[in-house]
This record gives structure tokens, C-alpha cells and sequence, in this order.
């Protein structure tokens, strides 16, 4: 019911069209989709965009410190998205980051990340940190997809609250997987690189 | 409310039309081969579907008043800016010119129009929403296009709010000859205009051989102009006892309609191409955005609007 409005709200502001494909809908293994991050609404646009048969079991990655701060927000993200928490700010330095997206791929779910670990101010993502080769690396299985989202970084940039309703296309791009011998920086280039192809060009020179 | 039995009468006619033209489509449906009904066929039954739904909603909006039809066309508005918008690259220093424009400007200009307050309506956007845009993108303090990113926020502006809003601004005017007569002018203006653009689509694919602007549209040919423009004006003629005009009167201010419309799809044509674009949009099924059904309605709107309230005000 909840989930139902919220993708309908999501849909009426941003839009947030996919392009999803057959070849996405054939995948029966535990997938990453990871995105650029411009803005808050990132998550709920991937989120609203995926078919309602996938929708629930894909868990986005989100940071404690703006998903976990009571409230609706907080509602939201324990029992809509079932977000799974990092802490951005690793107050136990001891303990494993990754461990529970790890757990999340083990049971069989996906998950949606922002590999950056940060919003950017531009259209095109800035480069990623390596959450997502150790992620790979762990769990050689698991399918990779780059997601590119065109035009948040517009409708709520970095620093602002009131989303302008411009259409978004949430553009799924060709799985992939890392190679048993890739290295962390070539695999990190080559994800980049994926999500970058799937922004086209901007009408300004 | 005399006016009652002759929008019936009208509408009767519009559903009629798409009734035959539903019902043919489905007899060139039911000729077509093994392999299935051709491109162009299933384009074509998607969008009377689609004009079955548009009729719908107008009729509903129409039936429910006045203020639902300012509501309807507020949301269009809305749809065809963020269309606009969309195809339009903005940066970072527009945000707050864009706030503006969807937050502020476009229920404003519909409130103005709900208050029948003209003079303000008339001059809101083009005087001070034209001084203010680039006030707030120069605050923002980003001069990299700052020129070219000003005049499309504004010219979306005053085509998707401006412009558009000048169809419910017909239910504003009255006068001793016009009486009550908005609804009346609404559909009469709609009907001519969108009638023009069918028939201008039907007579192109039947007879369309010579391309009349090629770099800009390559639906449009002089054979499809000439069938479609003389049709919708002969139709918007023999309408003239639904209108307050006369005879005479109803033929120049139908073929003035068709001219805009015709130039409407044309110019904007153009613009969508300089954006890269073939379709404003997808919200209609088979005709594209919002826009690409409203870019004759745009042009033809304020034209018509000035004309009957200078001949009839």
C-alpha cells in the first residue's frame, strides 16, 4: 500500500521512465545495481523504477546518517525500501562496512548502490571508491549493472529541498561481472566508464 | 444557459467523427494480413484511442465547470513545461528561476485567470515574470550560457503557461454580443484547431507528395496543409450558428486559427529539433508529449483570444 504511493509519487514528481530490458528481466541471480549519486531522490527513483515483481527483493545501500534519523524518513527506509545501513562515518573501525550488504547478496536479495559514497554536483559521476570491487570480489556471482540517472542532479541539486518535477530516465545498462583476474583500479575504471557511456551528451557544447 | 443544446449538439458531432473513424480503422485492422496491421495503422489506432481519452476528459472538465477546466488546463501546463524543461539543459544557476516557474508562475497565472483579473493576467509573465527570470538565474551567480539558458526558460514559459493559458482564458470574456458564450468559444477554437491538424495528418497520407519544410517536419506536405487547413475552415464556417459570429466572420476567424495552428506546429517543430528531439515527450499514446498534441493549440490560443475580444469585447 505504502510502497504503491510512494512509487506513484515518485512517478508523478521525477518520472523516473526505465529502460529496462529482457535481458535485465532474465537475470535469476542476486544482481548490483549501482548508480550515479546526485541527489536525495536517487534512491526512490531507481527504487520506483524497477518492475513491481523485482521491487521487492531489491535493498538499497543508504547512509545512516541522513536514511537513520527518525521519523518518516526512517519509516520509510526500515520497512518500505528495506534499506540496508552503512556508517559513513566508521566510528568502530574494527568492524566490516560491507558485512551487511554481504549478508543482504547471501540470502538471495539485490542491492542498489551509489559507489562514489557521496552526492556530486554534476551530471557525470565522479570516481568510485572500492566498495563495489570488494563487493564483486566477495561475491564472484553476483550480476553487475550500471545504472545511469539523467536528470536529478536538475530537479534537486546538492544543497536544495523542493524537487522541480523534470522528467527522469532511470537508463539500465548491460549486466556485466568482474573477471577472476581484473585488478581493484581496471574494474573500477571499466564501472565508471559503464555508467558514464549510459549519459549520452548534453545539448550545451 | 442557452448554450446548452448546442455544445451537446457539437460534442454529439465529435463523437459521432470518432466513431467512424474507430470504426474504419478497425475495417483496415481486420484487411490487414497474416503478419499483422502495418506501422502506420497501429499508429493511427492508438492515437483515436488516444483522442477517445483526450474527448473524455475535456467533455468531463467541461461538465464539471469552469473551475475544473482551469484545473485541467493548469495541469497541462505543468505537463507541457516539464516537457519543455526536460529536453531544455539547465544548469545548476537555473534552480531557482525554475522554482519559480513551475512554484510560482503557472498557478498564478491560473489563480489570475479564476479571479478574472485580465489586465494582470495579460501582462504578469511577459512583463514581470520577464524582468524577474533573469534577476533570480544572475543571483545564482553562474554566467556560462547565461544568456541562451534565460531565453529558453522563458520562452518555454510563455508558450506552455502564457500561451496555453489563454484557452481557459476564453470562459473570461464577456460582453454585450458574447454573453455567456466561453464555453462555446473553448471548444469552438479546439475543435477547429485540432480538426485541422487531423485532417491535415489524413489528406498528408493520402495525397502527400511534396514536403512543405523538410528540415523541419517530415509530416508536413502542401497537399495535406491545402486539404486539412481548407476542411477544418469550411467545418469551422458551417459552425458559425453555435458561435456568436457571423457567417462571414466564422470562415476569416476559423482559417486565422488554422494559419496558427499551422505555424504553431511549424515553429515548434524547429525547436524541438534544435533540442535533438523527435517527440516532446511520450504521455499520449501514438502522438508523443503533451506537447506535441498542444503546439498548434499554443499558437492559435492568444491569436483567437484577442480577436474575438477585439471584435466582440
Amino acid at each position: 500500500m505504502i510502497d504503491a504511493l510512494l512509487v506513484a509519487l515518485t512517478r508523478g514528481l521525477v518520472g523516473a521512465q526505465p529502460s529496462w530490458t529482457e535481458e535485465l528481466q532474465k537475470i535469476d541471480r542476486p544482481c548490483i545495481y549501482f548508480a550515479n549519486h546526485t541527489s536525495h531522490l536517487d534512491t526512490l527513483a531507481i527504487w520506483s523504477a524497477f518492475p513491481h515483481s523485482r521491487r521487492r527483493s531489491v535493498r538499497p545501500v543508504a547512509a545512516a546518517d541522513y536514511w537513520k534519523t527518525g521519523g518518516l524518513r526512517s519509516y520509510i527506509a526500515d520497512h518500505v525500501l528495506r534499506a540496508i545501513y552503512v556508517d559513513r562515518k566508521r566510528d568502530d573501525l574494527e568492524k566490516d562496512p560491507l558485512a551487511p550488504i554481504g549478508d543482504a547478496l547471501s540470502l538471495g536479495d539485490s542491492i542498489i548502490m551509489f559507489p562514489e559514497g557521496t552526492r556530486g554536483r554534476s551530471r557525470l559521476p565522479g570516481p568510485f571508491k572500492s566498495g563495489l570491487y570488494r563487493l564483486a570480489r566477495r561475491h564472484p556471482d553476483v550480476v553487475l549493472v550500471p545504472v545511469y540517472l539523467d536528470t536529478l542532479h536538475r530537479s534537486l541539486p546538492k544543497g536544495c529541498v523542493l524537487p522541480l518535477p523534470i522528467q527522469c530516465t532511470v537508463n539500465f545498462g548491460k549486466p556485466t561481472s568482474l573477471s577472476s583476474d581484473e585488478s581493484k583500479e581496471a574494474f573500477l575504471t571499466r564501472a565508471h566508464a559503464a555508467v558514464v557511456s549510459l549519459a549520452g551528451t548534453e545539448g550545451w557544447a | 444557459m442557452s448554450d446548452i443544446p448546442k455544445l451537446a449538439w457539437v460534442m454529439a458531432g465529435i463523437f459521432g467523427l470518432l466513431l467512424i473513424a474507430s470504426l474504419v480503422a478497425w475495417a483496415l485492422s481486420c484487411r490487414a494480413g497474416p503478419q499483422g496491421p502495418s506501422l502506420i495503422l497501429r499508429n493511427l489506432n492508438q492515437r483515436i484511442r488516444a483522442w477517445w481519452v483526450m474527448v473524455g476528459v475535456m467533455c468531463a472538465c467541461m461538465a464539471l465547470g469552469s473551475g475544473a477546466t482551469l484545473v485541467l488546463y493548469s495541469l497541462l501546463s505543468a505537463f507541457a513545461l516539464r516537457e519543455f524543461v526536460t529536453l531544455t539543459p539547465t544548469r545548476r544557476g537555473d534552480y531557482w528561476p525554475l522554482v519559480a516557474c513551475f512554484y510560482v508562475a503557472l498557478p498564478l497565472q491560473y489563480i489570475l485567470i479564476g479571479m478574472q483579473w485580465y489586465g494582470m493576467f495579460a501582462i504578469m509573465l511577459p512583463v514581470y515574470g520577464f524582468l524577474l527570470l533573469p534577476v533570480l538565474a544572475a543571483l545564482a551567480g553562474d554566467t556560462e550560457h547565461f544568456l541562451e539558458r534565460c531565453a529558453k526558460i522563458q520562452w518555454g514559459l510563455m508558450l506552455t503557461v502564457y500561451c496555453l493559458s489563454h484557452v481557459p482564458a476564453l470562459l473570461m470574456l464577456q460582453g454585450p454580443t458574447l454573453g455567456e458564450h466561453g464555453f462555446v468559444l473553448l471548444l469552438y477554437l479546439l475543435l477547429v484547431v485540432q480538426l485541422s491538424d487531423v485532417l491535415q495528418y489524413v489528406c498528408g497520407k493520402l495525397w502527400g507528395k511534396h514536403l512543405l519544410a523538410p528540415r523541419v517536419s517530415p509530416s508536413k506536405t502542401v497537399e495535406g496543409l491545402v486539404g486539412g487547413g481548407l476542411g477544418a475552415t469550411l467545418v469551422g464556417a458551417a459552425l458559425y450558428a453555435m458561435t456568436p459570429f457571423s457567417f462571414g466572420r466564422a470562415l476569416a476567424i476559423s482559417a486565422l486559427i488554422v494559419a496558427c495552428g499551422f505555424f504553431g506546429g511549424l515553429a515548434l517543430s524547429a525547436v524541438k529539433r534544435s533540442l535533438g528531439a523527435k517527440d516532446w515527450g511520450t504521455m499520449i499514446e501514438g502522438h508523443g508529449g503533451a506537447l506535441d498534441r498542444l503546439d498548434s493549440v499554443v499558437f492559435a490560443a492568444p491569436i483567437f483570444f484577442h480577436v474575438v475580444r477585439w471584435l466582440y469585447g
